[in-house]
């Protein structure tokens, strides 16, 4: 599976994108995570696991809990999927509307 | 719970230096769309004969397959020739349309020496990801988007 495939899945799920959103504050722990959002920190730590799977969040140990931030790089496979696309397509149409008025 | 900023996604932005009057710009990229859009670039279940936008606000911009079916690809939200141009995309993540889906496609024609810069933002693009949970798979799959790009290409070059 692409990346763009798990970056898309990953943010489907409205709590995931509850847990991804939490995190655009800056980088949080599990239990911070999970303060304040109906489900448990077990639940929120798969979420996580998906999110991190997909590229979109990374983590990384302090002291004895694990903080998790979004990863900048994570939401690129998206818009590249979509800027590879409109390259390629202005990229003919430029072909085409030059190439009608060239003299 | 606290307000947290919404993630979104940057919209993708893409500009082409094209040399001609922005005019002709502008009427090739709609009245012509059909000349540049890819024949392979097809969501429905017959092959592309045609592709059309028509051009008011409110008009659809679709694609006519061999056996005369129409399928959608969106709609014209914003109509000012010849400068500017905002088209919703409504096809998802599944190569499907999917007329809850509202992504922008914005496209403007900007005079600029001797020809005219074309600017075109896709924008909103945070709602394909609400999406696409019973899908995943379809983008990058040989016919979805990669193998359509490639055969897009390749006709574009010739």
């Amino acid at each position: 599976m692409t990346n763009v495939n798990l970056s898309l899945a990953a943010i489907a799920d409205p709590t995931r994108r509850q847990v991804f959103e939490r995190l655009g504050a800056g980088p949080l722990s599990v239990g911070e995570i999970a303060e304040g959002l109906p489900v448990s920190r077990p639940a929120v730590s798969q979420h996580l696991k998906v999110l991190k799977d997909a590229g979109l969040v990374t983590d990384r140990p302090e002291g004895t809990r694990r903080v998790y931030a979004i990863d900048p790089h994570g939401l690129g496979a998206l818009r590249a999927w979509l800027d590879q696309f409109w390259g390629d397509a202005l990229d003919a149409f430029r072909i085409e509307a030059e190439r009608k008025e060239q003299p | 719970m606290t307000d947290a900023p919404r993630i979104k996604p940057a919209p993708v932005r893409r500009s082409v230096f094209v040399k001609a009057s922005q005019e002709h710009a502008f009427e090739v990229f709609t009245a012509g769309f059909d000349r540049w859009w890819p024949r392979d670039h097809s969501i429905a279940g017959s092959p592309q004969k045609t592709a059309v936008m028509e051009r008011k606000v409110g008009g659809r911009w679709y694609e006519v397959g061999e056996d005369g079916s129409e399928t959608q690809w969106g709609e014209v939200m914003v109509y000012e020739p010849p400068r500017r141009l905002v088209l919703i995309w409504q096809v998802g993540a599944d190569w499907k349309r999917d007329p809850n889906l509202h992504t922008e496609v914005e496209v403007t024609f900007t005079p600029e020496g001797d020809g005219v810069r074309v600017d075109l933002e896709h924008r909103m693009l945070e709602a394909f990801g609400e999406r696409v949970e019973d899908v995943i798979g379809a983008i990058g799959a040989e016919g979805g988007w990669s193998g359509l790009l490639k055969l897009f290409a390749a006709e574009a070059e010739q």
